[in-house]
C-alpha cells in the first residue's frame, strides 16, 4: 500500500505544469505529455506531487491510495 | 470439434441441446467455483481468470448487474469470435446466460462487430428459438467498425451515449458500466468456454491441454499456410501444430505475428515448438492474445509489415490521449520512412526511444500494444531496421538468406 500519481490521459492536454513542480516525477515528452515514473511516490516527494495535483489547471492528476486491480 | 462446426450454418437449438443436453441448473457461488476452478482465462487479448472476474462483478452487484457479451473483434487479423457465433451462437447465449446467473446480472448485451453480419444474423435467429423470458433481458448491440471499438470502456460507453470512444479509468466497468451498473464485458469465446465448463465441469476442461497447459481455444491462422482460418487446439499444442492444422506453411517463413496486431512479432526458428498458451507464452515475453498466429513470408520484409501494422493501429486511436494520438503516428511515420528506405537521421533510435515511452500512457492499453508490436519488431527485425536506416532492405538484397526447416 502507498499512494501513486495517477493521470486522466483524456483531460490531460500537455501544459506541462506538473512537470516544472515536480521533476523527481515527472519528465515531459516530445510533445510535451507528461511521462510519470512509474511506482508508489516516495514520501519525500508527496508534498510536490500534492501540489501538482492542485495546480493541474485542467484537474487531470490525482493521488490515490494503491490497490488490487482486475486486469483488463 | 466443441466451439466450431465441420457443418456449414449455425446449429439450431433443438442440435445444440441435442449434444450438449439442457443448461445445468447451478447456482451463482458453485458457477463461479466451477469457472475458477477450471482455471478458464480471457479470450479477448489480456488473458484475465474469468473466475476471478465473475466473482468481483459478484460482489458488486447486488442483482443489478449487466454482461456485456463481447464479440466487436475489431483484430484485422482475427475471425474467431465471429465463426464462434456464427456456428454455435447457442453456446454463446448460454455462456452469457450462465455468467449473468454467477453475477446477478438481469440485462445481457451481445456486443457484436456491425461488419459481421452472418454472425449477427445467426445470433438474431439463435434468440428467436429462446423463450420470450430470455430474449426480454437480451439485445444485440451492432458494435462500430474499428479496433477500439472492441475495447472494454469503449463498449460500455457505445452502448450508454453512442461514443465508441473509451472513457478514463477509474471506474472500471466492472465497478460502474452500462447504465452505471457494475458490468461483466467478457469475451464470447470465453463465454462459450464457461459454458462447456458449468455442463461438464472444471475437471473436463482441466484434463485438456498438451504438457503444462489446460483447455482449449480458438486460434485464426492466416499468412503463409495453406489453409488460413479458424482452428480449435488443446492450448500447449506448439506453434508448429498451428501451421499443421492450417494445411503447412506456403513457401518459406521467417517470422510469426503473435497474439494480434497489440501482440508480437516472434522469430520462426526461435518459436517452432513454442506451446501456444497463454502462461508458456508469457514466460517467453509472448501473448496469446486473442488467438492470432499469422505467418510472413521470407520474401516480406518485416520493417515493411511492421510499417503497415503500426500504420493502422494508429489510424485507429481514438484520438483522445496525447501520447497516444502523437506517440503513434509519429511512430508509424518514422518507421514507414524507413520501410520505404528514405529514413531522416535518427529514425530509428527515435522509433526506439518513443516506443519505451507509450505503455501505459493511455487512458486504454490501445499505445501498450501498440508499444509491444514495436518492441518485438525492434528484437525480431533488429538487423532489418539497421539496415533500412543505411536505406538498404536486407530481404530484398538477400532474399534467399533464410531457409525454413
Ligand atoms: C484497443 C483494444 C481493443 C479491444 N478489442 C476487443 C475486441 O474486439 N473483443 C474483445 O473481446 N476484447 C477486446 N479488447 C479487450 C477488452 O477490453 C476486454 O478485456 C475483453 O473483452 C474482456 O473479455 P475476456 O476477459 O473474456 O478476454 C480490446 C482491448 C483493447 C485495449
Ligand atoms: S499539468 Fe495537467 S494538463 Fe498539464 S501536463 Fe500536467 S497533467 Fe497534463
Ligand atoms: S489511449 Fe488512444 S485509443 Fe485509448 S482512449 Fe486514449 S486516444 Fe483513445
Amino acid at each position: 500500500m502507498g499512494e501513486v500519481l495517477q493521470i486522466d490521459r483524456i483531460r490531460c492536454d500537455g501544459h506541462g505544469l506538473c512537470a516544472e513542480l515536480v521533476p523527481e516525477l515527472i519528465s515531459l515528452d516530445d510533445w510535451g505529455y507528461p511521462i510519470i515514473k512509474p511506482g508508489n511516490v516516495p514520501p519525500s516527494v508527496v508534498e510536490h506531487a500534492r501540489r501538482a495535483v492542485d495546480a493541474c489547471p485542467v484537474l487531470a492528476l490525482r493521488l490515490a491510495r494503491t490497490a488490487a486491480l482486475v486486469a483488463r | 470439434m466443441e466451439l466450431i462446426a465441420r457443418a456449414a450454418g449455425a446449429e439450431s437449438l433443438t442440435a445444440h441441446l441435442q449434444r450438449l443436453g439442457p443448461m445445468p441448473a447451478l447456482p451463482s457461488g458453485a458457477l463461479i467455483a466451477e469457472v475458477e476452478a477450471s482455471g478458464l482465462l480471457g479470450r479477448g487479448g489480456a488473458g484475465f481468470p474469468v473466475g476471478r472476474k465473475w466473482r468481483a462483478v459478484a460482489e458488486r452487484a447486488a442483482g443489478g448487474a449487466v454482461v456485456l457479451a463481447n464479440g466487436a473483434e475489431g483484430e484485422p487479423l482475427s475471425f474467431k469470435d465471429r465463426s464462434l457465433m456464427t456456428a454455435r451462437p447457442h453456446l454463446v447465449i448460454d455462456g452469457a446466460l450462465l455468467a449473468a446467473r454467477a453475477v446477478g446480472a438481469s440485462d445481457i448485451i451481445f456486443y457484436v462487430g456491425a461488419e459481421h453480419r452472418t454472425a449477427d444474423a445467426a445470433l438474431r435467429q439463435a434468440l428467436a428459438e429462446r423463450t420470450g423470458e430470455v430474449r426480454g433481458r437480451t439485445r444485440i448491440v451492432a458494435a462500430q467498425a474499428g479496433y477500439v471499438s472492441g475495447e472494454e470502456s469503449a463498449a460500455v460507453h457505445y452502448v450508454n451515449a453512442g461514443d465508441a470512444r473509451p472513457t478514463s479509468s477509474p471506474p472500471r466497468p466492472f465497478e460502474r458500466g452500462v447504465g452505471g451498473r457494475p458490468t461483466l464485458v467478457q469475451n464470447v469465446e470465453s463465454l462459450a468456454l464457461a459454458a462447456l465448463i458449468a455442463r461438464r465441469g472444471h475437471a473436463w476442461y482441466q484434463g485438456l491441454g498438451r504438457g503444462r497447459a489446460r483447455g482449449i481455444g480458438l486460434l485464426t491462422v492466416s499468412g503463409a499456410v495453406n489453409r488460413a482460418g479458424v482452428h480449435e487446439i488443446e492450448l500447449g499444442a506448439t506453434l508448429s501444430d498451428a501451421a499443421a492444422a492450417a494445411g503447412g506453411l506456403r513457401g518459406d517463413v521467417r517470422a510469426v505475428l503473435l497474439g494480434g496486431y497489440f501482440g508480437g512479432w516472434a522469430d520462426l526458428h526461435e518459436q517452432w515448438g513454442l506451446p501456444l498458451d497463454a502462461p508458456s507464452m508469457r514466460a517467453r515475453g509472448l501473448a496469446l492474445g486473442c488467438g492470432v498466429v499469422h505467418f510472413l513470408p521470407s520474401d516480406t520484409c518485416g520493417v515493411e509489415a511492421t510499417a503497415r501494422f503500426m500504420t493502422y493501429l494508429a489510424s485507429q486511436s481514438a484520438r483522445q490521449c496525447g501520447p497516444c494520438v502523437f506517440g503513434l503516428s509519429a511512430i508509424a511515420g518514422a518507421t514507414q520512412r524507413l520501410a520505404a528506405q528514405s529514413p531522416q537521421p535518427g529514425d530509428l533510435d527515435r522509433i526506439v526511444r518513443w516506443s519505451g515511452q507509450l505503455t501505459g500512457r493511455g487512458a486504454c492499453h490501445h499505445p501498450d500494444g501498440a508499444a509491444a508490436l514495436m518492441h518485438s519488431a525492434l528484437q525480431v527485425f533488429a538487423d532489418d531496421f539497421a539496415g533500412h536506416q543505411r536505406r538498404r532492405c536486407l530481404t530484398i538484397s538477400e532474399p534467399a538468406r533464410v531457409a525454413v526447416a
